[in-house]
């Protein structure tokens, strides 16, 4: 206990040769990369929004970033920026009366999508609710831990971004940082967030997630293949979220997200809401659907279900 | 644009002279700032990990010091309304002391949303044109746009009448008055926007009720007065200015007005939470009484509400309005009360518990409490200087020297001795006694 | 000629999606594709830029009836069963067994059923479906259908039960044996991964 004080990041120590060499790291940091910065920060710190990337340009923002991601981790790494699939828009499903809260999506969810370790970032928080009360978050046990699941008496509510139709949080976004995709998909530009959080105050599903120091992976478990507005490596100080997996979801063929395949009783489901022929569209259509918090309208893609 | 450049260098001359208190009054708050510095910057090499803000409480004392703050700046019509609208003479003579406050306090207001966000780099992407700003879907970006608006507006105003009084012209009132009627919406709005800002959250039930934006106005309409009462008793005790009982006396009514109508929307929000008991409870709950044990805020807030009341009889009844004993005790208590009750106890409970229901108890780490003394110094080193500047200008201690080049001051010390109270009301006290030999630059 | 179509393809592409699409693809004829395999291998290919436009194409889906499905879970060394069963006379005798299969205890209706009611006795490799039809193991979901019908619906469709694969291409699916075992189906317990950290500040 008294060693994991010590370790605490939050207590305040100012020696002064660290403040000086603060002051002269942060003064980098805060405004304009020095004159001996080499070019690729230049290009980074002016680089537009994703959305006005010229034809020209994009190829070359991929580029510089495999290259610093590749140094950084030691081994190659590919960013990628494919684009929506016409005529998709992702639809996911979560079977209630099958999810045992086993986390196992939670996990899996980090490794495919390069999620710091630590600190660490879950984009999807599991909790565990009582089967008397129903849906009543206020009942909600985040950090339930018994030797098996499922419990007697208690059900499982698995909560990631909803990926809304009406979404607060890009409505909210000062920089148009974060936006909705054509299928669906609400992606965050991680080089034009200003880090302002004011998206993760509006997210009634707390699915927002923010760098609070610079996000620490194990270099032998980062997942090499990241797209740009999804799981490449996030910069200190942005927010991110669950992206539905862009980087497999959007490939012809695409495999399923990660918390899908991994999914043990088969809960998740996931497909396109416009292909009337697909398990989405079927479990909307004859199972019993809920959505979360739909009194606020949010119009999520995420629908939670009863498959019995 | 010779002229201006005059005027600029006789201010420099004369905010660097002043007593030994002036001194050392600025001495700290120079302090202050660098050590208030050093720590921001430090918090720039490792991130806000260092505050004790989560993803659970994503915004804490920052934002919480930057919603208080925008309250006192708006604060500043309280007497434009009276000074030029109804033209009421002794708030005329101070309402420019009113703007400079909100100056001051709107430089603090976007230093505390720049310590709080995770790329100050990137503030850039903000300016439209060179960047996008998402403007009018955000709330935020109107906030940056009243913000920046009303600062520019006071700035204008404050500077422009401050100017022509220290070339002895009088200010052409008809590009004066536009702007100060102008400033009436504008602060109503930087007010109304920061309201809006977290009004418009759906996910947040604490804050999602329409009455938060006048109760936004009503606090403001305390905490900003009072401060400038507080202000103007020490400077007519410890400058050459003087300011005169009656217009502080009218603001000390104006604020029993405001805090009555704080305190009546406070309730009508307590008992619509209380009385219908849902879900959205949770918040004003764990700010009142705790909520599963959890009770951080529940001595400030009381404390608050207690103080806020304490402060609204004081101010209710004439006699203790008057005295200026108690007048004091109750803009202290004002000011502490609304700083609890709009800062913290507003911006927390809306994260408390957050929107899946899990409680996290966030109070500030020793950063953040520096940070925010280093933006506090930094507001009061700017109020300071300008104040330093106004005040001889409208005492006339400062002005353009008779050859309409060099600079007359008249000033040398700024702060005094605390003068006798049987001096006030007997107009400007031009003595040699309290001042050192006037220096004439030519 | 083909060039000029090409150009012709994605000048149409680029009025068309303004956006995303048109910056990727139009930049060269031929892109450059890459792309991790499952070892984590790094693979580049040529792909023509035209290939990159790409629509969700419902009816190049798989075929309605196909089901394709991993082997079934035999217990070690145990199939075929003819290695044993050749030979020996089938025993229509309902009984309990005692000299092999006793690890199979039977919870599933037990009352109602014992083994030669879904195990084919005139050839143990195979399953037998009330009708008299002879399937194999790996179309065991027919058999476990008879009685689960709506699990069964669901499942073709991809509701009840895991599928993998490609949620635009071909699919796999898991047998109902997969998860749960045919003798005594119930979905036993697992332990759960470790819950998140707690924040770091606070009364926790």
């Amino acid at each position: 206990m008294s060693e994991k004080k010590k370790c605490d990041p939050r207590v305040f120590q100012l020696s002064r040769r660290k403040a000086l060499k603060g002051l002269a790291a942060g003064v980098g940091v805060l405004a304009i990369p020095s004159p001996k910065a080499s070019a690729s920060v230049w290009e980074s710190f002016f680089q537009k929004h994703f959305k006005e990337l010229s034809k020209e340009d994009l190829p070359k923002v991929l580029a510089r970033m495999e290259e610093q991601y590749s140094r950084e981790y030691g081994r190659p790494v590919t960013v990628k920026a494919t684009p929506h699939i016409e005529g998709v828009k992702f639809g996911y499903g979560l079977d209630l009366s099958r999810c045992v809260g086993c986390r196992r999506c939670v996990y899996a969810c980090v490794s495919e999508n390069n999620q710091s370790r630590e600190p660490q970032i879950h984009w999807i928080r599991v909790v565990r609710l009582n089967k008397e009360k129903g849906i009543d978050l206020s009942e909600a046990e985040h950090y339930y831990n018994p030797r098996e699941v499922p419990e007697k008496g208690h059900f499982y509510l698995p909560v990631q971004c909803q990926q809304c139709e009406n979404a607060p949080c890009t409505k909210v976004c000062p920089v148009q940082a974060t936006w909705r995709e054509n299928d669906g998909i609400i992606v965050v530009d991680y080089n034009w967030c200003i880090g302002c959080r004011y998206c993760m105050a509006a997210c009634p599903y707390g699915a927002r997630h923010f760098n609070w120091r610079k996000s620490r992976i194990p270099t032998d478990e980062l997942n090499p293949d990241t797209h740009y507005l999804g799981n490449r490596p996030r910069p200190v100080g942005v927010v991110e979220k669950c992206t539905f997996c862009i980087q497999k979801t959007r490939e012809m063929p695409g495999r399923y997200p990660a918390c899908e395949e991994i999914c043990p009783v088969g809960a998740r489901k996931f497909g396109n809401l416009l292909d009337p022929e697909s398990e989405i569209r079927y479990l909307i259509e004859n199972k019993r659907v809920f959505l979360l918090k739909e009194d606020l309208n949010t119009q999520p893609k995420f629908f939670y279900f009863y498959g019995s | 644009m010779k002229e201006i450049w005059h005027f600029y260098k006789g201010t420099f001359v004369l905010v660097g002279k002043g007593s030994k208190a002036y001194y050392i009054w600025v001495g700290a708050l120079l302090v202050l700032m660098a050590i208030g510095a050093a720590a921001y910057v430090q918090q720039l090499n490792q991130g806000l990990a260092l505050t004790a803000m989560t993803d659970q409480v994503s915004w804490g004392f920052y934002i919480s010091n930057f919603t208080f703050l925008v309250g006192v700046a708006a604060a500043a019509v309280l007497l434009v309304i009276p000074a030029y609208v109804y033209h009421w003479k002794p708030i005329k003579e101070i309402a420019v002391l009113g703007e400079l406050l909100a100056i001051s306090a709107i430089v603090m207001c976007l230093l505390f949303v720049t310590v709080d966000i995770g790329r100050p780099d990137r503030f850039w992407h903000l300016i439209p044109g060179i960047g996008i700003l998402n403007f009018p879907s955000s709330l935020l970006a109107w906030d940056v746009i009243v913000l920046n608006g009303y600062l520019i507006l006071n700035l204008v105003i404050a500077v422009y009448i401050l100017y022509n009084m220290y070339y002895r012209r009088e200010p052409n009132k008809s590009f004066t008055t536009p702007l100060l009627l102008l400033s009436i919406p504008a602060a109503i709005s930087i007010h109304t926007v920061t309201a809006f800002l977290y009004n418009g959250l759906g996910a947040r039930p604490f804050w999602n009720a329409s009455i938060l934006a006048p109760r936004f106005l009503a606090s403001a309409f305390c905490s900003g007065p009072a401060f400038m009462i507080l202000v103007f008793l020490l400077i007519r005790r410890y400058t050459r200015f003087n300011i005169k009982d009656e217009a502080i006396h009218k603001i000390a009514e104006l604020i029993a007005y405001a805090m009555f109508i704080n305190l009546f929307l406070l309730g009508a929000e307590i008992f619509k939470e209380y009385y219908t008991d849902t879900l959205h409870l949770a918040p004003m709950k764990y700010l009142f009484q705790g909520l599963h044990g959890h009770s951080a805020l529940v001595p400030w807030i009381w404390t608050a509400l207690l103080f806020n009341i304490s402060a609204f009889l004081i101010f209710l009844v004439p006699e203790t309005r008057k005295n200026h004993v108690t007048l004091v005790l109750g803009c202290i208590l004002i000011f502490i009360g609304v700083y609890i009750e709009k800062g913290m106890g507003l911006i927390i409970p809306g994260f408390v518990p957050d929107v899946l229901h899990e409680i996290y108890e966030y109070s500030p780490t020793g950063i953040e409490l520096l940070v925010t003394a280093g933006i506090w110094a930094t507001g009061f080193f700017v109020f300071t200087m300008l104040l330093r500047v106004a005040i001889p200008i409208l005492n006339g201690d400062f002005h353009v020297s008779d050859d309409g080049v060099g600079y007359y001051i008249g000033d040398q010390l700024f702060f005094i001795p605390s003068r006798k109270r049987g001096a006030q009301g007997q107009g400007r006290l031009g003595t040699a006694r309290d001042s050192a030999a006037p220096e004439v630059n030519n | 000629m083909k060039r000029i179509i090409i150009l012709l393809k994605l000048s149409v592409l680029g009025i068309v999606s303004a956006g995303l699409l048109g910056l990727l693809t139009v930049s060269s004829e031929a892109a450059r594709e890459k792309y991790f395999d499952r070892s984590g291998r790094l693979i580049v290919i040529d792909k023509p830029a035209a290939d990159l436009l790409r629509t969700y194409d419902t009816k190049n889906r798989p075929p309605e009836k196909s089901f394709p499905v991993p082997p079934p879970p035999f217990t070690e060394g145990i199939f075929p069963c003819s290695d044993c069963h050749e030979g020996m006379e089938p025993n229509l005798q309902r009984r309990t067994l005692e000299d092999m299969h006793t690890d199979i205890l039977l919870n599933h209706a037990e009352g109602q059923r014992w083994c030669l009611d879904c195990h084919n006795p005139e050839d143990r490799d195979t399953l037998r479906l009330v009708s008299g039809e002879v399937i194999p193991f790996s179309e065991s979901y027919r058999l476990c259908g008879q009685c689960h019908g709506d699990k069964y619906r669901d499942w073709r469709k991809g509701i009840h039960g895991k599928r993998t694969g490609f949620w635009n291409g071909d699919k796999e699916y898991l047998l109902c044996a997969h998860c749960h075992n045919p003798h005594d189906p119930r979905f036993k317990p697992i332990h759960p991964m470790p819950p998140p950290e707690r924040p770091a500040r606070g009364p926790h």
